[in-house]
C-alpha cells in the first residue's frame, strides 16, 4: 500500500471549534502554529501556503492563502487560496500536494478557518435569479436541511430505517466527541434528548442536524524525501479525490431545483458521492476492506449512513444493519467520525476537511487518547458540498 | 382590485391556457431536457448542441422524496415573520419521459403524512407569495389521489 503519489501529514493542528466571536484569522494562525509545532518546524521553513477559503468573512476569506500568509508574517512564501464550499479544505490539500509532488516545493502549510453565523446558511444577497444557491431559497425555500431531509425520508421509505436509527448515530457521535479537546459539543445525548428536539426539515429533528461553528484545522505536508530527515514512521495521504459527478448526475443535490436530465444518456452506475470514494481508493490502490476507521460528513445523522455505502462498506440500504450491531462504533469493526463528527464539531466549513485529515493522523499515530481505534492504518475522510463539490481523502500509515 | 399575476421567474411555466405545465428545453441534436431551461450549449459533454427547443415537461410524475421547512427559511425566501410560521412540504418529483427529478412546494394543504415515495403527483399552478403590486406565482405539487 504505498504510491509514488504519496505525500507525508508531518504536522497536524487545531483551533477548538465553538461559537467564540472572534475573527477567523485568529482560529487559523492557531491552528498553524500547532500544525507547525506538530512538525517540529518553524514558520520561516514553509514554502507554500494553501488557503481554504470562506465566502462569510469578506475580501481576506475569498483569499485565505495570502491572508493567513499575511497574519503570520509575510515570508516570500508562494500561496493558493481554494473555494470548493465544503469541500475547499480538501482542494486546499490538493493544491499543496501538487506542488510538493511537481517538485515545486518541498513543505507546504494548508489552513482552514472560519466564523459562521448562527441558524441556516443563506445565499450572499441581491436578486440574482441566474444563482442556483438563490433560486432555491427564494422559490422554495429549500434549506440545506431541506436536502437532508428528502435524503432520511429515501433511507425510510426504501430501507426501513427509522428515526430511532438516526438518533442512535447522535448518540454514538457525541460520545466519540466527549474525548476530543476541540469538539464544540462534549456532552452525552440520548435517543429521548434527540426525538424531544423540534422537526426541522421532517423526518429530521435540530438534534439530528449539525450546527455552523466557528473553528479551525492545519496540516504541514511534505515530500517523502524531506519528512525522511523528520520522522521514521510518517503519516502518508495516500489518494486525494476531487472528482466532479459525471453527466447526467441523477441525484438531487444541493443547491439545485432539479436534476440532469437522463433522457439521451443513462447515469452511471456510481452515484457522485460514491464516485468520489472509488476515485480515492483506486488512487490508493487499497478497497473498503482496508480501512480501520472512516470520517465522513454527517451533516445529519442520516447522512452518515449514505456515506457508509457511497464508501462501500456496505451494500445500499444496509447501514442501519452496521449500526445497530455496533460497528461503527469505536471498538466495531468499522468505527465512523471517531472524532465525533459534525454532530460534536458543528460545521466550520473551510475548516472541516482539513480537521478530518487531522483526525486521521492522530489515530494512525495512536494519539487520539480516549476515542483511540486500536491498530488504526488506514483511515478515508469523505465530504460533500455544493455545486458538483466533494473529496475523499486516504491517509496510510 | 385585483391584483396582476406575475411568474416568480419568467418562461419557467406556462401563464396561460388550461394545461399549466413546467416549461424546459430540449437539445435539438441529442435530445437532453433542461430545467430550468438551457439555451446556449448543451450540458452533455459528448453534445456540441446550441439549439433548444422549448417543451412544457410533464404534467404527472411520481414522488421521489419529500420534506418540509419547520422553521422560517431565510431571506430571499419571502414571508411575512409577524406571521405564525407554518411548515409547508418540499417534494422532489420524478418526471419519467424527461428522466429528471424536479422539487416544488407543496400544494397548500399538503402535508408530509399525504406522501409516500413511488405515489403519483401532479404539477399544478400555485402562489409563492403576494405583495402590494403582484400575485407572484409557482407551481406546486400535489398527491392525484389524496390518502384517507
Amino acid at each position: 500500500m504505498s504510491n509514488d503519489r504519496e505525500i507525508v501529514v508531518l504536522g497536524a493542528g487545531m483551533h477548538p471549534w465553538g461559537k467564540w466571536g472572534r475573527n477567523f484569522v485568529e482560529y487559523g494562525v492557531k491552528a498553524a502554529q500547532d500544525a507547525l509545532k506538530d512538525a517540529g518546524l518553524a514558520w520561516q521553513d514553509i514554502q507554500f501556503v494553501a488557503g481554504a477559503d470562506t465566502i462569510r468573512n469578506g475580501y481576506p476569506g475569498f483569499v485565505a492563502g495570502a491572508t493567513f500568509a499575511q497574519a503570520l508574517g509575510w515570508t516570500g512564501a508562494r500561496i493558493s487560496s481554494s473555494y470548493a464550499a465544503c469541500a475547499s479544505g480538501s482542494h486546499a490539500i490538493a493544491s499543496a500536494r501538487a506542488q510538493i509532488l511537481a517538485g515545486l516545493c518541498d513543505v507546504a502549510l494548508v489552513v482552514g478557518a472560519d466564523a459562521a453565523p448562527k441558524g441556516f446558511f443563506a445565499p450572499v444577497g441581491g436578486d440574482r435569479p441566474d444563482d442556483p444557491d438563490w433560486v432555491r431559497f427564494h422559490l422554495l425555500g429549500a434549506t440545506n436541511p431541506a436536502y437532508f431531509g428528502m435524503y432520511a425520508r429515501r433511507r425510510i421509505d426504501l430501507y426501513g430505517a427509522s428515526v430511532e436509527d438516526f438518533a442512535k448515530v447522535k448518540v454514538k457521535n457525541a460520545r466519540n466527541g466527549l474525548a476530543n479537546p476541540n469538539a464544540r459539543y462534549r456532552k452525552a445525548f440520548t435517543a429521548e434528548d434527540v426525538a424531544a428536539s423540534p422537526i426541522v426539515c421532517d423526518p429530521l429533528r435540530l438534534m439530528d442536524i449539525c450546527a455552523t461553528s466557528d473553528g479551525a484545522a492545519a496540516v504541514v505536508l511534505c515530500s517523502k524525501e524531506f519528512a525522511a530527515r523528520h520522522t521514521t514512521d510518517p503519516v502518508r495521504i495516500s489518494a486525494v479525490s476531487t472528482v466532479t459527478p459525471t453527466f447526467p448526475s441523477a441525484l438531487i443535490e444541493l443547491p439545485d431545483i432539479a436534476t440532469d436530465s437522463s433522457a439521451a444518456v443513462a447515469p452511471q452506475e456510481l452515484s457522485f458521492r460514491a464516485s468520489l470514494a472509488h476515485a480515492a481508493y483506486e488512487e490508493a490502490g487499497i478497497g473498503p476492506e482496508d480501512l480501520s476507521l472512516a470520517e465522513v460528513y454527517d451533516l445529519s445523522t442520516a447522512l452518515e449512513l449514505d456515506w457508509i455505502e457511497d464508501l462501500g462498506i456496505c451494500a445500499r440500504g444496509e447501514a442501519e444493519k452496521l449500526l445497530r450491531d455496533g460497528a461503527t462504533e469505536i471498538g466495531g469493526r468499522i468505527p465512523v467520525n471517531a472524532s465525533g463528527g459534525l454532530a460534536s464539531f458543528g460545521e466550520a466549513v473551510p475548516a472541516q476537511a482539513i480537521a478530518q485529515v487531522c483526525e486521521l493522523t492522530w489515530q494512525l499515530r495512536g494519539e487520539a487518547g480516549d476515542r483511540q481505534v486500536a491498530g488504526a492504518r488506514v483511515g478515508i475522510t469523505a465530504n460533500q458540498g455544493l455545486f458538483g463539490h466533494g473529496s475523499s481523502i486516504v491517509v496510510t500509515r | 382590485m385585483t391584483k396582476d399575476h406575475k411568474p416568480v421567474v419568467p418562461g419557467w411555466f406556462t401563464t396561460s391556457g388550461e394545461d399549466f405545465s413546467l416549461l424546459g428545453t430540449r437539445c435539438t441534436a441529442c435530445g437532453t431536457v433542461f430545467f430550468p431551461r438551457r439555451e446556449t450549449f448543451c450540458g452533455n459533454p459528448a453534445c456540441s448542441g446550441t439549439e433548444f427547443a422549448e417543451i412544457p415537461l410533464s404534467r404527472r410524475g411520481t414522488v421521489w422524496s419529500y420534506t418540509n421547512a419547520g422553521y422560517r427559511p431565510p431571506a430571499p425566501f419571502v414571508s411575512d415573520p409577524d406571521v405564525e410560521w407554518r411548515p409547508y412540504t418540499i417534494v422532489a418529483v420524478r418526471l419519467e419521459a424527461e428522466g429528471l427529478i424536479v422539487l416544488g412546494q407543496g400544494a397548500p394543504g399538503v402535508g408530509v403524512d399525504d406522501l409516500k415515495v413511488g405515489d403519483t403527483v401532479e404539477i399544478v399552478p400555485g402562489v409563492l407569495y403576494e405583495d402590494d403590486e403582484y400575485v407572484h406565482t409557482t407551481w406546486n405539487v400535489r398527491p392525484v389521489e389524496v390518502r384517507a
